[in-house]
């Protein structure tokens, strides 16, 4: 039997116009749809394939966040995890997400973590390797391919991103794995699995303490782009020109 | 105090990213007053030390062993850290860089920074800025922890040689626990890796089909640039899947991004809106990426790519 434990984060969805409250202090979420982080939906997906190769597998999906992340995790339910867990805090900075997910980790030998790459929302890309360190896992980050023989084996062969190609690596299990294109293919859940969803557990765990090392004070919007220079097609050469005075060829 | 950048080697030389990583590790510890030292893992060699000198490192301790992997790596930089007192340890966000940082940020209970475009003012609580929602928002952040484990976005920061005279010291390796074990290096992508190129040539739906795509490899050898493409063009194999930029695909910051029958989808923007400068070829005047574009070409990209070629051939033998 495998373990997986599948981390997911709570973010906005891929098509949403970023809109800062006025104060800076946090994101304007008024009229803004929330998703599984496309990322870790990856993770999910491919733990359900390894179901569907047949191979005994149990998968919890785990959100660290408030009440309003549940839906989420109940569209992770839809989509195939057979459990799911709440563990009720606002989510941080990275080492305090990655601290709650350790300590909720220990004791239940999860035999594999999957994750997403990084989250779309602050794209830190931290929260895996953490937990790995936290937990004494091995670890490989931007996994494009994961296979695993049986159901009682003890290392999976996995496939990651390096720099200038990719690298074939052997996974010692228990192991975090982060997720990114590649690894699976996203699932779109079907009626019976939205129905049973909401029958499925869905649990409440109250957080441990964890300070808060990186604190976000302020966000704004990157300097506005525009006035773009246009040439007709037939001035190519003009382009060129323009490209060489800015030093950019 | 110290600060501690990971020179991550190449045996000779080292990229852009780590000299850009040296660079904001310079300026750290100009404003922290204190010294800048590095960190190699592995053989390196002479040449490397002294361009480490020239980039203002004045201490280099050298770890060496073979067979490092992640953890490997992360126990060698936090022992290093922990010997020279490190308030700050600086790494590039290079996939190596991004698989490191957080193990030695739990090993040193620092806090972890990543992606960081401006040095953390000290007086004012190491106050940051990085960015965050895909490149659609900036983030202010501030540090509540003795220590700070950072790194530097690629391209994000620049390079400046500060020549010091500088010495070599060696430190064991540390054991490390059980992680990947690295069996072969599948397909290291030819030409220039897409996360590091200062120019990159991207194309879309709009070339039709994979045949087409020998004007996008000519125009990007001529520009010395990485080629990318759209989510579409990978998923219907068009073009392999590590040349996919955008929201989930790679995130990239090029300094000149020359976008090809692209529409401009939120998704993709969000992939590469941080590219410093951007060129647009595109037949509709609607398409939304002409909103972010710096240079714009409405037109047939058959007829204007192949022009494009032309001129830059003539101002290159030129
Ligand atoms: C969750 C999610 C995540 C996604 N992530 C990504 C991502 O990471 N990256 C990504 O790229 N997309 C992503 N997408 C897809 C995205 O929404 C767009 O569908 C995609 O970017 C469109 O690709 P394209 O511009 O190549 O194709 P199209 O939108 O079809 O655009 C083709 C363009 O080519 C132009 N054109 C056609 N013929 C010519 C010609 N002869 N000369 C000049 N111009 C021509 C057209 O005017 C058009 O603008 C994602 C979507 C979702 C839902
Ligand atoms: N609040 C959270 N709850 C559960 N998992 C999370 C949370 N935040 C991040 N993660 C996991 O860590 C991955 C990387 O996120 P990040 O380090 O925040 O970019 C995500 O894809 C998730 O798998």
């Amino acid at each position: 039997m495998l373990k997986i434990l599948v981390c997911i984060s709570h973010v906005p969805d891929t098509t949403t116009k970023i809109q800062f409250e006025e104060d800076g202090s946090k994101l304007n979420k008024t009229g803004v749809t929330f998703i599984i982080n496309p990322y870790c939906e990856y993770g999910l997906s491919k733990a359900i394939d390894l179901q569907e190769e047949g191979k005994k597998v149990a998968i919890t999906a785990l959100c660290v966040g408030g009440p309003e992340v549940e839906p989420t995790l109940r569209r992770a339910l839809a989509i195939g995890a057979d459990d799911a867990v709440r563990i009720h805090a606002e989510p941080m900075d990275a080492g305090f997400v990655a601290r709650q997910i350790a300590k909720y980790c220990e004791g239940k030998e999860f035999d594999l973590v999957f994750t997403g790459k990084e989250s779309i929302d602050f794209n830190g890309g931290m929260v895996p390797g953490m937990v790995a360190e936290h937990l004494g896992f091995s670890f490989v980050s931007y996994a494009t391919h994961f296979e695993i023989a049986s159901d009682e084996a003890e290392s999976a062969t996995v496939r990651r991103e390096v720099d200038g190609g990719e690298e074939l690596m052997e996974l010692p299990l228990p192991a975090v794995v982060s997720c990114q294109k590649g690894i699976a293919e996203w699932r779109i859940p079907n009626m019976r699995g939205i129905m049973g969803a909401r029958k499925k557990p869905l649990s409440v765990v109250s957080p441990v303490d964890a300070d808060e090392k990186v604190k976000t004070v302020a966000l704004s919007y990157p300097p506005a782009k525009g006035n773009t220079r246009y040439f007709q097609p037939a001035e190519a050469g003009q382009l060129v020109d323009a490209l060489v005075a800015k030093g950019l060829i | 105090m110290s600060v501690l950048l990971f020179a991550e080697s190449s045996s000779r030389t080292f990229k852009k990213p780590v000299l850009e990583a040296a660079t904001f590790a310079y300026d750290l510890a100009q404003q922290l007053g204190a010294s800048l030292e590095a960190v190699v893992v592995g053989e390196a060699e002479e040449s490397a030390y002294a361009e480490l000198g020239r980039h203002g490192v004045s201490v280099i301790h050298k770890v060496s062993g073979d067979e490092f992997v992640n953890a490997a790596y992360a126990a060698a930089i936090a022992k290093v850290a922990d010997l020279v007192g490190a308030k700050a340890v600086v790494l590039a966000q290079s996939y190596l860089g991004r698989a490191v940082a957080p193990r030695v940020a739990v090993k040193l209970r620092a806090a972890a920074l990543s992606g960081l475009v401006s040095v953390p003012d000290p007086a004012r609580q190491f106050d940051a800025s990085r960015l965050s929602y895909s490149g659609k928002g900036v983030e202010e952040v501030q540090v509540n922890a003795d220590r700070m484990v950072i790194t530097v976005k690629t391209n994000g920061y620049h390079v400046e040689e500060h020549p010091v005279s500088f010495e070599v010291k060696s430190v064991e390796a540390p054991s490390a626990g059980i992680d990947a074990i690295a069996l072969e290096l599948i397909k290291a992508s030819e030409g220039i890796s897409l996360t590091e190129a200062e120019v990159v040539v991207s194309a879309g739906r709009g070339m039709k089909g994979p045949e087409n795509w020998s004007m996008i490899e000519e125009l990007a050898s001529l520009l010395g640039a990485a080629t990318a493409c759209s989510k579409p063009v990978s998923d219907m194999d068009w073009r392999p899947h590590h040349e996919h930029v955008g929201q989930t695909g790679i995130q990239i910051s090029p300094t000149l991004y020359i976008a090809i029958g692209i529409s401009g989808a939120i998704q993709h923007l969000a992939g590469v809106s941080s590219s410093k400068n951007i060129v647009v070829i595109n037949k509709d005047p609607e398409a939304p990426f002409f909103k972010i574009a710096d240079f714009g070409i409405v037109g047939d990209l058959f007829e204007v790519v192949p022009q494009l070629v032309e001129s830059i051939k003539r101002v290159q033998a030129a």
